[in-house]
């Protein structure tokens, strides 16, 4: 067997070599990853205490395993530039003592991508997640705690077609304690609802309240005994769903990140015993690190949101914060020491998910084939090849969106095109085939429709720095997760230390190299408009219809965006 | 730009304040609207200190046509010592005036909540005016986005 040790010194050299022998089969892949490490080991844990966490967040309804390339840009700003989680690739592999080319290397930076992949194979699939949760709760019986930060029912085609219910069976077999949610909410409020009674298990959101009256939508928190001590499991959605997604969705409901509110659950819940206090939380890792540190009393805080995946939790105060990546990659392990109302000691591990490592768990496999049997066909069809990664992640650019850009450019006859800033997207590596539903997993939503509209210079320069002090406002609280909009046909400098309304210039027409005009309009294409009546095709089917005409693609991930100030 | 209510209307407000909103539709789009006069009209030109009010407003509006607003300001709220008056007004609205609370003794408790319109990002001051002439205020900025990005 191999230890943990050999484990983590198994060289990038030797995934390299292997990779050059050809992108190899998923028998080949699978014989390759189980030769260098073994499913006892990704599971390795010496456990301690009274109380395990077990956290999965952001699948973004991938039931299936995929591909994942981390981002090689993540900046921070503020009181978060150039620490965790805005440290990617070789830096972060350097914070963390992980050895280059080791699983986990892999699973969290960007570096030898391709190779480690050909090599390690996909990752997640939500019967391969399924297993590892039976295996902790095997070992550590009555002390697991298993909690879902959310984004769990969408993005997928299979999720859109059957509104999440594919998602909530498959979920349901995982047995979870608790959940919150973010991209729930774009199911809208009576499909929300509809799932909520029948969930069999609480949805919690402390900060989500009727308008009118303020009153509770949902239950804010829930007790669970585990290992003799009573665990609060609070629920935080994303404070920020009526503005980042379309707010006619869910017209009676309101957010906000209600301090105020949390802090009176928290001191509610500890008055009642808690021992344990956990906020199971969708605001973004930069939000909660700031809240962690003006909200007292919480223990432990399970993030999400910015998909972002830690090897080790961050301290702010007495409160550890949880990062457990996205779309099935991670199954995060936390167990506790708690005695008296106090962590006394804690041991972690970021649990890798490598498909062809983890034996997928028959039942959950089964209700997925299930749900996925009337599509299959279809979703398989091939509709195009790529000669380059096609990835999501990073701040300005993704090869991914570069190719809808593209679609939209020439199947809008647009002169710009604007792609919405999204972190979900499972990557494909060079020379694979694209598939219908490789194009439903970068898409997949409830207002897809690509519009087509005139836009003036000045327009567009205000929608950039919108967006932009979305994403680098110093204050993590005026921040909503998300990257910067992206942009076709367009190039534009920007300063991310400086104030709204200051950070774009430079914005330049591709196509003619001219600066824009303030008053003149430019035809604009774009999709995920969050207004209410958005007309245009699906924006899956302007892909369709562009990798008809262009079935290769080859996009280089060259951006068109000049980064100052970072 | 006030009006005033009767007693009971007052009462049923709750706190016991008289409330009127008076809310600009669409003026001439100037980068500076007139809230600056406005507040040298309730103060007389005097310079109100900051302190003892309190403005609760959202960060980042979740709807600029419906915005949740609150005050509060610190008093006894006795004969001896008082709010008569708060003055709130958006610097970045086309008209700068939002509304005008009186109070008196009887009020109780010098706070208000109502609903807010803002066009855009910017920033919203309240002034409360004690019967002895003494000025104090807060500042709030709320962020308008235009949204849609985040995921």
């Amino acid at each position: 067997m191999t230890t943990r040790r050999d484990l983590l010194q198994f060289s990038a050299a030797a995934a390299a070599a292997f990779a050059a022998t050809g992108l190899g089969t998923g028998g080949l892949t699978r014989a390759f990853a189980q030769q260098r490490v073994g499913e006892a080991d990704l599971l390795a844990f010496e456990p301690l205490g009274n109380v395990t966490l077990v956290h999965v967040t952001d699948i973004h309804a991938q039931l299936m395993p995929v591909y994942f390339r981390e981002p090689t840009f993540n900046l921070g700003v503020g009181d978060a530039k150039g620490v965790p989680p805005h440290v990617t690739g070789k830096a972060l592999l350097e914070t963390y003592k992980i050895p280059p080319g080791s699983p986990l290397a892999y699973a969290l930076a960007d570096i030898d991508f391709e190779a480690l992949a050909k090599s390690y194979g996909r990752v997640g699939g939500l019967d391969r997640v399924a297993t590892v949760i039976e295996s902790i709760r095997a070992a550590r019986g009555d002390r697991v705690v298993l909690l879902d930060g959310g984004d769990t029912w969408q993005n997928s085609y299979t999720s859109l077609a059957t509104k999440g219910q594919d998602m909530v069976d498959c979920m349901a077999l995982l047995k979870p304690d608790a959940m919150t949610a973010h991209w729930e909410f774009t199911l809208g409020e009576e499909r929300v609802k509809e799932i909520v009674e029948k969930l069999g298990f609480p949805f919690l959101c402390q900060n989500v309240r009727e308008s009118e009256f303020q009153d509770e939508v949902f239950k804010p928190s829930t007790m669970i005994e585990r290992g003799g001590v009573k665990i609060a499991v609070i629920g935080q959605a994303l404070p920020y769903t009526p503005i980042a997604n379309p707010r006619w969705m869910i017209p009676n409901w309101t957010f906000g990140i209600r301090e105020k509110e949390l802090q009176a659950e928290v001191d509610k819940v500890r008055a009642a015993g808690a021992g344990l206090v956990v906020l199971l939380s969708h605001n973004g890792f930069d939000v909660d690190r700031k809240l962690a540190s003006r909200v007292t009393g919480i223990d432990v805080i399970l993030t999400a949101h910015t998909h972002d995946a830690l090897p080790a939790p961050v301290k702010v105060g007495k409160t550890l914060l949880i990062a457990s990546g996205s779309h099935g990659k991670f199954v995060s392990r936390l167990d506790l020491d708690v005695r008296d109302g106090t962590v006394r000691d804690f041991r972690y591990r970021l649990i890798p998910v490598l498909s062809d490592v983890i034996k997928p768990n028959a039942a959950v496999a089964a209700t997925i084939a299930k749900h996925r049997a009337p599509h299959e066909k279809m979703l398989g069809e091939v509709v195009g090849k790529t000669d380059t990664t096609l990835y999501r992640r990073g701040n300005f650019n993704g090869t991914l969106d570069d190719v809808i850009c593209d679609a939209l450019l020439a199947e809008r006859d647009a002169e710009i095109a604007l792609s919405p800033g999204f972190r979900w997207g499972p990557s494909l590596l060079p020379g694979q085939s694209i598939t219908r539903e490789d194009v439903y997993n970068a898409t997949a939503m409830t207002y897809p429709a690509a519009y087509r509209m005139a836009m003036t210079g000045t327009r567009l320069k205000e929608i950039l720095e919108d967006v932009a002090d979305n994403i680098f406002n110093p204050d993590p609280y005026l921040q909503q997760g998300g990257d910067m909009v992206r942009v076709g046909g367009l190039s534009y400098t920007i300063d991310i230390g400086k104030p709204i309304g200051s950070r774009i210039g430079d914005l330049t027409l591709a196509r003619t190299g001219a600066s824009l005009a303030p008053d003149k309009d430019y035809t604009v294409a774009g999709w995920a408009s969050v207004n209410e009546g958005t007309e245009g095709p699906a924006i899956w089917d302007v892909v369709f219809d562009h990798l008809k005409k262009k079935p290769t693609v080859a996009p280089t991930g060259a951006s068109t965006v000049k980064i100052l100030g970072a | 730009m006030t009006t005033t209510v009767s007693r009971r209307e007052a009462f049923a407000l709750g706190a016991g304040v008289v409330a009127v909103l008076a809310l600009g539709g669409a003026d001439k789009a100037f980068a500076k609207n007139d809230s600056d006069d406005l507040i040298k009209a309730f103060t007389g030109g005097k310079a109100p200190v900051k302190g003892k009010v309190k403005l609760d407003l959202p960060d980042i509006a979740e709807n600029g046509n419906t915005v949740p607003l609150a005050f509060t300001v610190e008093s006894p709220m006795t004969e001896a010592s008082h709010v008569t008056d708060v003055l709130i007004v958006a610097e970045g609205n086309p008209r700068g005036g939002l509304a005008t609370f009186h109070f008196s003794p009887r009020s109780g408790v010098a706070e208000a909540a109502t609903r807010i319109r803002l066009a855009e990002t910017q920033n919203v001051i309240a002034i409360a005016k004690m019967n002895d002439g003494t000025l104090f205020m807060d500042t709030r900025q709320v962020k308008v986005t235009i949204g849609g990005c985040g995921g």
